[in-house]
């Protein structure tokens, strides 16, 4: 799996997100500057890490969305191209118009920074195939703006098309509003595109990838994307 | 030419910070508010002098990356 991690100014997690894409892929991804505009070849994966991207000015991820490489990142999805974006890359693929939606200020005002649990909603996708329907797992979150809202007919639309592979849920696996941590509209912590080749999800998987961080469910995504790739290729 | 860009929240988009906002005014004793909704302006200095052409660029600002469209509404205004 040839990745390649987008850098923008402000941008702090695209060292941990390199991290675990080599443990998971065992080759160095590319780090890819914004003022970029084009991805270097035989790109399989692109990946917007978290931090935060122009100090969240104006709105989260408003001003990256807006950087020269995300004209690349866009001809890349269109053809057909696999795209993560964790956290600020959730906001900034929102902002950018490749996932619907937007995520909104967390309903209780609080920046949030802790281990939350997340259902797989499926196992048949390229980002949860490491995965069983079903199953819950443990990652990190630590936003203020992981509010996913959308209007009434994407929501139905998202939830006719299975297009949420992930949603915040309690350690047993039941969706309830204390397990909510942010307020998002259907427990939405992830969802991808149309087509199935975009994920916008606001937990970190990269940081729960190692033993010496206590847990490693995150890894099933990035070997669930390895996997694909191989079978792919 | 000085204009502004005030850009809103879309009504019935659930607003946290213009919530908080009107609670503590509530709580400093400021009678007679019903409710709060938090926007944004830009006060934006146009080169030129044909409005109509600073209008078209104002929208285009807006349009571009000032405002969300999917959760706001924006107005442009030509001050002078």
């Amino acid at each position: 799996m040839k990745s390649a991690v987008l850098v923008f100014p402000g941008i702090n997690r695209e060292r941990d997100m390199a991290r675990a894409l080599r443990l998971a892929s065992g080759r160095e991804p590319s780090m890819v500057w914004h003022a970029e505009t084009s991805l270097p070849g035989g790109t399989d994966l692109v990946v917007v890490p978290g931090g935060f991207s122009y100090g969240d000015y104006l709105r989260c991820g408003a001003i990256a969305a807006r950087a020269p490489i995300m004209d690349a990142v866009r001809d890349f999805a269109a053809n057909g191209g696999l795209v993560l974006g964790v956290c600020n890359g959730f906001q900034i693929l929102c902002e950018a118009g490749l996932l619907p939606g937007v995520l909104m200020r967390n309903a209780q005002l609080k920046f949030v920074c802790q281990d939350v649990h997340m259902r797989v909603e499926r196992s048949d996708t390229p980002f949860t195939r490491g995965y069983n329907a079903g199953q819950v797992i443990r990652v990190p979150i630590a936003h203020g703006e992981g509010n996913y809202e959308a209007d009434e007919d994407t929501l139905k639309r998202l939830e006719g098309e299975g297009r949420v592979l992930y949603r915040y849920c309690s350690a047993e696996g039941v969706i309830d509003e204390p397990s909510n941590v942010n307020g998002a509209a259907h427990s939405i912590a992830g969802i991808v595109n149309e087509r199935g080749n975009v994920l916008g999800m606001m937990p970190h998987p990269e940081n729960h990838v190692e033993d010496i961080m206590g847990c490693t469910d995150g890894r099933g995504l990035f070997a669930g994307l390895v996997a694909h790739l191989e079978r792919a290729a | 030419m000085k204009a502004r860009v005030t850009v809103t929240l879309k009504s019935g988009i659930l607003d946290p910070q213009g919530k908080a906002i009107e609670g503590a005014l509530k709580s400093l004793g400021v009678d007679g508010v019903a409710s709060v909704r938090q926007g944004k302006v830009f006060d934006i200095e146009i080169s030129g002098s044909d409005k109509a052409k600073a209008e078209a660029t104002l929208k285009a600002a807006a349009d571009k990356l000032l405002a969300n469209t999917v959760i706001e509404n924006y107005r442009v205004e030509v001050l002078s």
